[in-house]
């Protein structure tokens, strides 16, 4: 192959950052409020996808099998453009953003919940019952907090998946970091630099949330189980 | 002397399986009943159904005047039995994420709504009973395997149960560690607690008990004073048993 004689413009990335920057607090709004409500989600249908009484766990299962079974691309576009037409008026596209990330999270994070609740050792639920814990208490105080600590690792994984999602959202128009890269583009034309430029800004922030994780996994290993 | 356990005509099946077959047997206040038999015959269900860990489908049930109903239920009743029985299980149970203090203060304050001061006091106490008292802040793993059966002992006894279920208890411990466990276990007996205790130790059983009850095949074949079945088994699946594991 011929060489293209292109050279890589490190004047035209740093150029860009200040702009690009602009877009780092909605990418971290939508990313931080998506999965906040995505864990109260993910929660409540972990919790009913384990109950007894099929009227919960239907529910539980038709919503975690339509969420993880469509593109989340789909259902933000479905939410932005869709919804208002079922809603009467136009819905704004950051709360979009966060509604997609947060139903679209949930489902994953409800299975993390119910495959932490069971992986506990049934001997724990025996010994709170036998001591006299009702079963909400022996949950509460014995289950779900052991449940907790091995949800840690599989969280922070969904989260670095959603803030990467959150990527996608450019195309409602949401002013995120790649949205803020396209609009930088159409006047320099340097999008090797300043797509470069959008990678390392995410790498900013998931590289922290893999090393806090390694860091948790490792002392995880080293004190209880 | 009156009935803590009351059995009568119990049946039990997992399934098609019947596990256990119209058990009779009878507690009472301050025994210490040893059940003996081969591994799968049904001892460990049978003091799981005391506790409504395990649920029988005939028969009857009555753990300190309360009766617990077949097919687990009448929820009220076995709440009440809970809180009034102990039990400690073979693989210890105890709760990985809580302190040796906050796994015995746990219950007796959740359930009975004791100040957290005075449980503490109750529990330093338990653990000075059972031999361990310098290990409160530690957590279970830290502990070895007879330390932690021990706090599993004190965290059923903070409960101050009437009766207390002991499911296989020096199983899991190494050889060494289960002097210690029975140590505690004999004190217990002699301070006159309830005991029904399911174990294959059966120099424990012949000195602690005051009742040994071999099961065989989901049946009650033999009830006795341990000098009794241990030197004149009457029934032949108890000699052929008793052959078995008294020759090591």
């Amino acid at each position: 192959m011929q060489g293209s004689g292109f050279t890589f413009d490190w004047q035209a990335a740093v150029d860009s950052l200040p702009y690009l920057i602009h877009g780092l607090p909605w990418t971290l709004l939508i990313s931080f409020g998506g999965l906040v409500v995505g864990f109260l989600i993910g929660v409540l249908a972990g919790l009913m996808s384990l109950a007894r009484t099929p009227l919960l766990r239907w529910p539980a299962t038709a919503y975690i099998e339509i969420f993880r079974g469509t593109p989340i691309l789909v259902q933000v576009l479905f939410i932005f453009y869709g919804l208002p037409d079922l809603l009467g008026g136009p819905i704004n596209a950051i709360t979009a953003g966060i509604a997609a990330i947060a139903l679209n999270s949930g489902a994953y994070i409800s299975e993390v919940v119910r495959g932490g609740v069971k992986s506990i050792d049934k001997g724990q639920r025996e010994a709170g019952v036998s001591l006299g814990l009702s079963r909400l208490q022996t949950f509460r105080y014995i289950i779900w907090p052991q449940a907790l600590r091995r949800m840690i690792p599989p969280l922070g994984n969904q989260a670095i998946v959603s803030i990467k999602d959150t990527s996608l959202f450019s195309v409602i128009g949401v002013g995120e970091l790649v949205r803020q890269g396209q609009l930088y583009i159409a006047t320099t034309f340097t999008a090797f630099e300043v797509y470069f430029m959008v990678a390392v800004l995410y790498l900013a922030i998931t590289i922290p949330l893999s090393i806090i994780l390694r860091w948790y996994e490792r002392r995880g290993q080293v004190s209880a189980r | 002397m009156s009935s803590i356990v009351n059995i009568q005509g119990m049946n039990k099946y997992f399934g098609d399986h019947h596990v256990l077959k119209d058990i009779d047997l009878t507690v009472d206040a301050g025994e210490v009943v040893v059940i003996i038999g081969a591994s799968g015959s049904g001892k460990s269900t049978l003091i799981r159904c005391v506790n409504g860990l395990e649920e029988y489908q005939q028969g009857a049930l009555e753990v300190d005047g309360q009766a617990l109903a077949v097919n687990g239920g009448h929820q009220q009743a076995l709440n009440i039995i809970r809180q009034e029985v102990g039990m400690v299980f073979q693989q210890f149970n105890l709760f990985p994420h809580l302190t040796v203090l906050e796994n015995i203060t746990l219950a007796p304050m959740k359930v009975k709504g004791i100040a957290a001061q005075q449980a503490q006091e109750t529990a330093h106490r338990l653990l000075e009973r059972v031999g361990i008292g310098n290990q409160a802040q530690k957590y279970p793993t830290q502990l070895s395997g007879g330390q932690q059966q021990r706090v599993a002992i004190a965290r059923s006894l903070a409960m101050e149960p009437r009766l207390m279920l002991f499911d296989e208890p020096t199983s899991a411990l190494d050889p060494e560690m289960i002097g210690e466990v029975l140590d505690v276990m004999r004190e217990l007996a002699s301070e006159g607690m309830t005991m029904m205790v399911v174990t294959h130790e059966m120099g424990f059983a012949r000195e602690v008990a005051h009742r040994v009850v071999y099961v065989h095949e989901g049946c009650i074949v033999e009830e006795g004073k341990p000098e009794d079945v241990f030197d004149r088994p009457q029934n032949e699946r108890t000699q052929a048993f008793l052959s078995r594991v008294l020759k090591h």
